[in-house]
């Protein structure tokens, strides 16, 4: 179990340093940054305070400790994954609605240089 | 260059991606079949030879700068369509299977039924057009499960060669199914309160290029369109069970 928690520990500061080197080198914009950076701090302080690991176990029912670790890093990547699906979701009709606005306006202006000449 | 429109004015629009070797047969065919009616290839950013070809036949040519997929592509002819003033708008595919001289009766349909959308059909009645055993599979599904949300049979669900008014032109110039439009649009057009008639046409088998639906995408395909077709009935529910408004609200 320990273990469990140490290596999770690990991965949560290396997951913290990644994500924080991204945002320095501007690889990674703030508002998108800031789902890994909750995550990555949940997991580190449920991989450390083993009471709130506890805590958390009895509350949800979950028979074990590393599978309530397991269950709770799970459901914070997957709402992670969710809303970055909504967010690409929204990007690519935005990119869509941009792409037939500039060919339509460049089809304009085309016709109207055609006019001119 | 495509003049603006007017009452009773007609456009052809042709979503094309990759069709040099069919584009120029489908433009010139439309030309004798539709004499004086603007034809508008609208370029999907194909990586051939298909706007010099569509162009060298006398097309207008809309390109696109990205890949959209035949749903964006559509809509982007559907919205020019509309800020030109078009009244009605027909789209052929710019494969080549769909035969140009069905244009003036779906056009006919169109003025005389005053109804917003006329399909092309292939099944309406036998006229020796043939669908893959796959594709048939498909249509006949679909047509069991549009015929309870359309409230009518539609023998063709899956044609691409559909006429609008300026009634729907309005609608999917704002919102249009992105990938695999065809299905999904009926049901747009339902939740309106459209309506929609079919009239019978030949199609041919396609002889350049490659259906964008292989067989693997099959699934894929059957999967995407039913959640569409999902998604628009929920929608179609929340608008007809709201309660409506008070006239001062």
């Amino acid at each position: 179990m320990d273990h469990l928690l140490n290596v999770t520990a690990v991965l949560s500061v290396l997951l913290l340093a990644i994500v924080l080197l991204s945002l320095r080198r501007a690889h990674i914009r703030p508002e998108y940054s800031m789902s890994w950076l909750l995550a990555s701090v949940v997991m580190l302080v449920l991989s450390r305070e083993r009471s709130v690991l506890e805590f958390v176990r009895l509350h949800t029912g979950v028979p074990d400790t590393p599978l309530t670790l397991f269950l709770m890093a799970g459901s914070v990547f997957l709402v992670i994954f969710f809303r970055f699906s909504i967010i690409i979701s929204h990007l690519r009709d935005d990119n869509i609605a941009l792409a037939q606005r500039l060919a339509i306006l460049e089809y304009h202006i085309q016709r109207l240089r055609e006019h001119e000449n | 260059m495509i003049h603006s429109g007017g009452p009773g004015s007609l456009v052809v629009i042709v979503p094309a991606f990759n069709e040099e070797g069919a584009i120029a047969g489908v433009v010139r065919s439309l030309h004798e079949s539709v004499p004086g009616v603007p034809v508008l290839v609208i370029d999907d950013c194909s990586s051939d030879g298909t706007i010099a070809a569509a162009r060298a036949a006398g097309a207008e040519i809309l390109p696109l700068p990205h890949h959209l997929g035949l749903g964006g592509c559509v809509q982007a002819g559907y919205k020019l369509a509309y800020e030109l003033g078009f009244e009605y708008v027909i789209r052929v595919d710019g494969d080549g299977q769909h035969d140009a001289r069905d244009v003036p009766r779906i056009f006919e349909k169109l003025k005389s039924s005053g109804c917003e959308m006329v399909i092309g059909s292939r099944f309406v009645s036998e006229n020796g057009s043939r669908a893959g055993a796959v594709r048939s599979l498909g249509i006949r599904f679909f047509r069991l499960v549009l015929r309870p949300i359309l409230g009518k049979p539609v023998h063709d669900p899956t044609s691409g060669f559909v006429g609008v008014n300026r009634r729907a032109l309005d609608v999917f110039s704002r919102s249009f199914p992105l990938e695999y439009p065809e299905i999904e649009a009926l049901v747009v057009l339902q939740r309106k309160r459209f309506r929609f008639e079919e009239v019978p046409c030949k199609m041919h088998p396609r002889t350049t290029g490659r259906s964008s639906i292989t067989a693997m995408k099959s699934l894929y395909y059957i999967a995407h369109v039913l959640l569409g077709v999902f998604v628009n009935v929920l929608k179609y529910e929340h608008r007809t069970h709201r309660a409506p408004r008070s006239p001062g609200g």
